[in-house]
């Protein structure tokens, strides 16, 4: 692939996932967010937050804008053919980013914590976040998550045992911290939510499992028997919480559970929780050698 | 529904209860973190007749600019919590009437929505797209140059933008009431 990859088309294919991701939420969220509308009472404050979410994607998909003004973290999970240079796709989107900026389908989002300066191009230090691997394929994948800060600062990482939610170091303290978390939020991290969570690990590779979580369709069934039935309990647990959409109150707190595993050492027993908003917005583009490509 | 056009009278705030659906027209100011640390700090005149009366609302807006002219392609409220800090002294200083923002505030600005008169407005986190809609016009734009684009004090006139007031001058607050429950309902899981 090396040899043959067109820059420049790798560049703009980059800019339509950009402009996809941000503008176009997954038909999975949308068929989510249409049964939580459905589900509650006619006429009350849940129902009606849904409306309008429901509207505003469809505006957002309709004029090609962002569906949130916060277009966030740029997140890119990166699976590249293994005779291509990791430095030739890092380029592609840096220029991509600084494009689809201009284009207005990114906010100037990345802020320089010492002086206070936007950097106005969305290219900072180690932004655009980005994960890469190699893998046996002919073609590039390169899923890009656009994950806002309402719902990043409600992110949470717990340290089995916990005393206080009688939580220990097994599937059951696990399910407690995941239903705590949810609590703890409340609605500012953009109920109804999606819950990323990594169980193990260190601090790093629970929170990087955890956000791997959110990219799972929200229809899928976990492979493993144990944790397709804690994500189960898991929803059911914070959907009685009561909270609903936005925290006005109601039946639909998150739309999905999403719990995936890495081993961990003796002394050590995390759950990571990454909160994803409704606005959960993600999308792969699959690019082929001959510089064909899709936007899932 | 109630409508409401900005800049509002005291009493005319004072009439607003939680769980409220209003829709908001005229003046409103965006203001977030940089933003409320100059309004306490700095206490800039410019902005004074620009807030009395008016809403300030928690949000760091995509602006496009076409022929010239600032137009607000998205706009939803980013989270109000950051702002509790400053809140209840700017409501105060300038004389406030609505903050508009999402996942409610704290005991402090609760507070100054009571002694001065004032509700908070919460709107629909994420409806970027429908909220810019709401924006007719951006009037003019403060330290665009020194804050960057979702920082910058934005004045924009807006029709219909649709709110729901979740804590109110009576000391009622939706933040509240929810979290309590919740709470409990959590106590029985666990």
């Amino acid at each position: 692939m090396s040899t043959s990859i067109d820059k420049t088309k790798l560049q703009s294919a980059l800019v339509e996932l950009i402009r996809r991701t941000s503008s176009d939420m997954p038909r999975d969220v949308d068929a989510s967010l249409g049964a939580a509308q459905r589900r509650e009472a006619a006429g009350s404050a849940a129902r009606n937050a849904l409306n309008t979410i429901l509207q505003n994607v469809a505006l957002a998909r309709k004029y090609s804008t962002p569906v949130c003004q916060d277009t966030g973290t740029n997140l890119y999970f990166v699976h590249a053919p293994v005779d291509l240079p990791e430095a030739t796709v890092r380029q592609a989107i840096v220029a991509a980013t600084r494009r689809a900026t201009q284009k207005g389908y990114l906010r100037p989002n990345v802020v320089d914590p010492v002086t206070g300066r936007n950097t106005g191009d969305n290219v900072g230090r180690q932004n655009p976040i980005i994960h890469y691997h190699q893998h046996a394929a002919k073609s590039l994948r390169v899923a890009l998550m656009l994950k806002g800060g309402g719902c990043e600062n409600v992110s949470i990482q717990y340290s089995l045992p916990v005393n206080r939610l009688f939580a220990g170091r097994d599937l059951k303290g696990v399910g407690s911290c995941i239903v705590d978390s949810a609590h703890q939020a409340q609605g500012r991290g953009c109920s109804p939510g999606i819950f990323g969570v990594g169980v193990g690990g260190d601090r790093m590779s629970g929170y990087g499992e955890a956000k791997r979580q959110l990219l799972r369709l929200l229809d899928d069934v976990n492979p493993d028997p144990a944790l397709a039935k804690l994500e189960r309990s898991c929803l059911r647990g914070i959907n009685s919480l009561g909270i609903g959409p936005m925290g006005f109150g109601g039946k639909t707190t998150a739309l999905g559970v999403k719990i995936g595993v890495v081993d961990r050492i003796p002394a050590s027993y995390f759950v990571s929780v990454a909160y994803m908003c409704w606005a959960c917005r993600r999308r792969t583009l699959v690019f082929r050698p001959t510089g064909r490509y899709t936007v899932e | 529904m109630i409508d409401i056009n900005l800049p509002m009278s005291e009493a005319d705030a004072r009439k607003l209860r939680m769980g409220d659906e209003v829709r908001l027209n005229g003046r409103m100011v965006t203001a977030r973190d940089a933003g409320h640390k100059l309004m306490v700090e700095k206490k800039p005149k410019w902005l004074r007749p620009l807030l009395e009366g008016s809403a300030i609302y928690h949000c760091g807006p995509v602006v496009a600019r076409v022929r010239g002219e600032y137009v607000f392609t998205a706009a939803g409220p980013t989270t109000s919590i950051r702002e509790e800090p400053y809140q209840g002294q700017v409501i105060g200083e300038y004389k406030v009437r609505g903050v508009v923002g999402k996942g409610g505030m704290g005991a402090a600005t609760q507070a100054a929505l009571q002694k001065y008169g004032a509700v908070y407005l919460h709107a629909i986190g994420g409806a970027a797209a429908l909220l810019a809609g709401c924006v007719t016009r951006v009037e003019s734009v403060y330290m665009l140059e020194e804050f960057g684009m979702p920082e910058a004090f934005w004045v924009i006139q807006v029709k219909d933008f649709p709110v729901v007031v979740t804590m109110d001058s009576t000391g009622a607050s939706l933040h509240e009431s929810v979290h309590a429950r919740s709470a409990e309902a959590l106590r029985r899981l666990l």
